[in-house]
């Protein structure tokens, strides 16, 4: 996998364990561990037509991938969403499906 | 007149209600505990501080022991001074949130009324309990009278929460005889103990603090490249600096309090003793007893009690089989199936005999199991073991000595 520029505190600058911390802990920042999208094998595709810009797949996305905001479709960030298909599930208008990556 | 805060004042009290106390003074922010025999006193008495306004604490009830240590990850983590007390299965049942505690290196204080596990039932002093989740990062410290569970809680923050150590800390006790008898405690003047013990800073522990203002992430992922081995040394070196901390913290405690507390571990009679018995808990205390009587048959006998097995005394232990001694007896209040004595004490006790400079022989015990009564009777008549073996090499060959341990008190028939 590649690495992201965001790595957590912790992997950088430490060259013995006298430097280190008492525990590690780092700085929440967007894509932490890495581009998970690359571990998805289904993506969710949004049909806007369908979409009633409810937001419920907002605020079930385990990952905080789905970008929301009042009135408007959403958008999904295939960079970081791991393809859990969570969103697919809670839609009460059937507006996502889970399509194989290749197609 | 002195006032409430001046006045040192001596209470008849169990040695729950002193695991209470210690609490109350300690000023702790927050309790979270499920009661279970035999340390439910412990929480009753704290419930009833906080009910009474007497300890400004927040007292979370929870469904488990599990959820108790995980509260109380997320009020140490805080900064606020955390507390639990609790006992056998329930600890058994804390095991997996006690790592999270030692690993996010928390200074929380827990206090444990030993009993034996089941099945079969039994709610009686045993330190199976404590044994069984010894090497979990936690500091573990025995009291073996009712004023050391007290005065020991006060010492125990001091230490953990050095910031040098930030490791959380075990006081155990025996269930039953030493948690529901009543003896006269000593609570000192509280403005004496907070002068000893001040409130914590308030921005949290230097490594952590969960403030929303300033979000961060704990318990992440560490990839095997990365410091999870390192951070885990990092234990190890804070168990082994924390030896200095807690003598220092006790000569201190003494000073300030008149207390004539030892350091790791407590000898009586051992500078020119021939045979020495090595224990822990109130059974170590009560061998003293024996240990007069075999001096005034003119035996030089010695007793030397642990007071703490995490951190190891080693140091103290070689000291020991460096000096006089020349036979030894080692005895656990608990059980470890399978290992080379059938009690983890001894055979770590035991595995220091290699690193001493001369040779020592060495006889396991266990004793007192599940409560069975310990009197100074058959103390002695360990150290009359150990004198056969000082002066005619003979081991015990009886059938309460099976696969090399005496097992004290194993019933065999007439
Ligand atoms: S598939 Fe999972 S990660 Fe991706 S947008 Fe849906 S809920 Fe979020
Ligand atoms: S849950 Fe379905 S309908 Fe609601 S906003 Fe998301 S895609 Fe649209």
């Amino acid at each position: 996998m590649e690495k992201s520029n965001n790595q957590p505190a912790i992997s950088t600058g430490y060259s013995s364990w006298r430097e280190l911390p008492h525990i590690p802990v780092s700085i929440p920042c967007k894509g932490s561990i890495g581009e998970t999208g690359k571990w998805r094998t289904f993506r969710p595709v949004l049909d806007a037509e369908a979409c009633i810009k409810c937001g419920i797949c907002y605020l079930y996305c385990p990952d905080g991938v789905i970008l929301y905001q009042d009135d408007a479709v959403p958008e999904i960030d295939y960079t970081y969403c791991k393809g859990c298909g969570i969103c697919v599930t809670v839609c009460p208008k059937k507006a996502l499906e889970m399509v194989q990556e290749q197609q | 007149m002195k006032t409430e805060q001046e006045k040192e004042q001596t209470i008849i009290m169990s040695g729950n209600y002193a695991a209470a106390w210690g609490a109350k003074c300690s000023k702790v922010k927050v309790v979270s505990a499920y009661p279970i025999t035999p340390q439910t006193t412990v929480v009753e008495k704290l419930s009833e501080f906080v009910d009474n306004k007497e300890l400004d604490a927040n007292y979370i009830r929870v469904e488990s022991e599990h959820s108790v240590m995980a509260a109380l990850v997320g009020s140490s983590m805080t900064g606020a001074r955390s507390f639990s007390a609790t006992s056998g299965q329930g600890l058994l049942y804390m095991t997996e949130m006690l790592h999270w505690v030692s690993s996010s290196r928390l200074p929380i204080v827990t206090t444990i009324a030993s009993r034996g596990i089941a099945p079969p039932w039994n709610i009686w002093a045993d330190y199976t309990d404590i044994l069984s989740i010894r090497d979990c990062g936690w500091i573990i410290q025995f009291a073996s009278t009712h004023q050391e569970i007290f005065d020991s809680i006060l010492m125990a923050y001091k230490i953990a929460e050095n910031s040098e150590i930030n490791l959380p800390y075990f006081i155990v006790y025996g269930g039953f005889i030493q948690s529901h008898t009543s003896k006269p405690v000593r609570i000192p003047p509280q403005k004496l103990i907070d002068d000893f013990l001040p409130q914590p800073p308030k921005d949290g522990w230097g490594h952590i603090n969960l403030d929303p203002d300033k979000p961060i992430t704990h318990g992440n992922l560490v990839m095997p490249e990365q410091e999870y081995l390192d951070f885990r040394f990092l234990m190890q070196d804070a168990m082994i600096k924390s030896k200095e901390t807690i003598k220092k913290t006790i000569n201190g405690f003494n000073t300030k309090f008149g207390r004539n507390y030892n350091g790791l571990v407590e000898e009586y009679c051992c500078e020119d003793a021939d045979v020495v018995v090595i224990a822990y808990g109130a059974l170590a205390e009560q061998n003293k007893i024996a240990v007069d009587q075999m001096r005034a048959k003119g035996c030089k006998a010695g007793s030397l009690k642990l007071r703490y097995i995490r951190p190891f005394p080693t140091e103290e232990l070689l000291e020991l089989f460096n000096g006089k001694v020349e036979v030894i007896g080692v005895v656990d209040r608990g059980t470890a199936f399978g290992n080379p004595t059938g009690g983890p004490i001894s055979t770590e006790v035991m595995s220091l005999l290699f690193r001493a400079k001369r040779k020592v022989k060495a006889l396991p015990c266990i004793w007192g199991i599940g409560g069975r009564n310990v009197t100074v009777d058959d103390q002695v008549g360990l150290y009359e073991k150990l004198l056969r073996i000082k002066n005619k090499n003979e081991y015990p060959t009886d059938e309460t000595c099976q696969h090399g341990t005496v097992w004290m008190g194993l019933k065999i028939g007439v």
